[in-house]
């Protein structure tokens, strides 16, 4: 994605995420995260009072910078990011990652982008943010 | 009502000692895996996505130091406050440089403020924890801003 062809109120390319119980057990595997609510349905719904198995937060943070760095693939590369898990969400669920540029500083080369990850419902769970500097 | 004592205050500033942590290729190959990068660079290992840094300083501990909820004692960073429902916060990072394998690098983590606000539904507690990830020669690489919300 080159710089002069970005514009204040583009969306970014949509993607959609449908974690299973073998790529949440991935990727709580690879992060090195053994919190029960993400593999033990018993627990999860006994103890914890959730419906199901519980998507990881920072999972939905990692959606949300694919869509950003799959947009601005070689071109950029990340200067700031936020994200917040307002609320959660579970397997079986299909979570929608989506952007839209909300700014182009040309003179610093630079695109903020508003983002949410949404889910079958239409609710915003996990909003955020993202600044992208583009290679000069 | 002011739920922070000064000796809750006193907390602010106080830091965890310094984590430093090895990133190899394979690591970032099996975090790419797991949550379906489809950038080749990512994939390939050359490069480690952003949020690969959420696992690299994870304890590593042996299971019966962990919790019947499978999760490690919490830290002490942040002192146990007197609200205690605890909510996730946001979390903003600056970013100052890529990921790479054989980068060497050491997460610092400061408790940066305790304050107090009064909420629709009665008085909420905020506590701001800074981590700072440098390359082990001092090479800025990210600075984070977590907060959780306590009611």
């Amino acid at each position: 994605m080159k710089l002069s062809r970005v514009h204040v109120g583009d969306p970014l390319p949509e993607r959609a995420f449908k974690p299973d119980e073998v790529q949440l057990f991935m990727y709580n595997a690879a992060i090195w995260n053994h919190h029960r609510i993400h593999y033990d349905h018993p627990y999860t719904t006994g103890e914890e009072g959730h419906p199901g198995i519980v998507i990881d937060g920072p999972l939905q943070g990692d959606f949300l910078t694919q869509l950003v760095l799959e947009w601005v693939g070689t071109d950029g590369a990340l200067s700031g990011f936020e994200y917040s898990n307002r609320k959660a969400a579970y397997i079986g669920e299909t979570l929608r990652a989506r952007g839209r540029i909300t700014e182009v500083r040309e003179a610093d080369s630079e695109v903020d982008v508003e983002l949410a990850i949404v889910n079958e419902a239409g609710e915003v769970i996990t909003p955020g943010k993202a600044s992208v500097r583009f290679h000069q | 009502m002011a739920l922070l004592t000064s000796e809750l205050k006193a907390a602010v500033g106080r830091q965890l000692p310094p984590v430093r942590a090895e990133v190899t290729r394979r690591e970032i190959c099996k975090y790419s895996a797991a949550t379906g990068q489809r950038l080749q660079r990512f994939i390939d290992g050359d490069e480690a996505p952003p949020m690969f840094l959420f696992g690299l300083f994870l304890p590593i501990l042996p299971r019966e130091q962990l919790g019947h909820d499978g999760l490690p004692p919490d830290t002490g960073l942040v002192p146990e406050l007197p609200l205690k429902r605890v909510m996730a916060g946001g979390t903003q990072q600056t970013w100052f440089r890529g990921i790479y394998p054989g980068d060497v690098l050491v997460s610092r983590q400061t408790l940066l403020d305790l304050f107090e606000k009064e909420g629709a539904q009665g008085p909420l507690i905020f506590a701001v924890v800074e981590n700072r990830v440098e390359t082990e020669a001092g090479e800025p690489v990210m600075t984070e801003r977590s907060t959780r919300i306590a009611r």
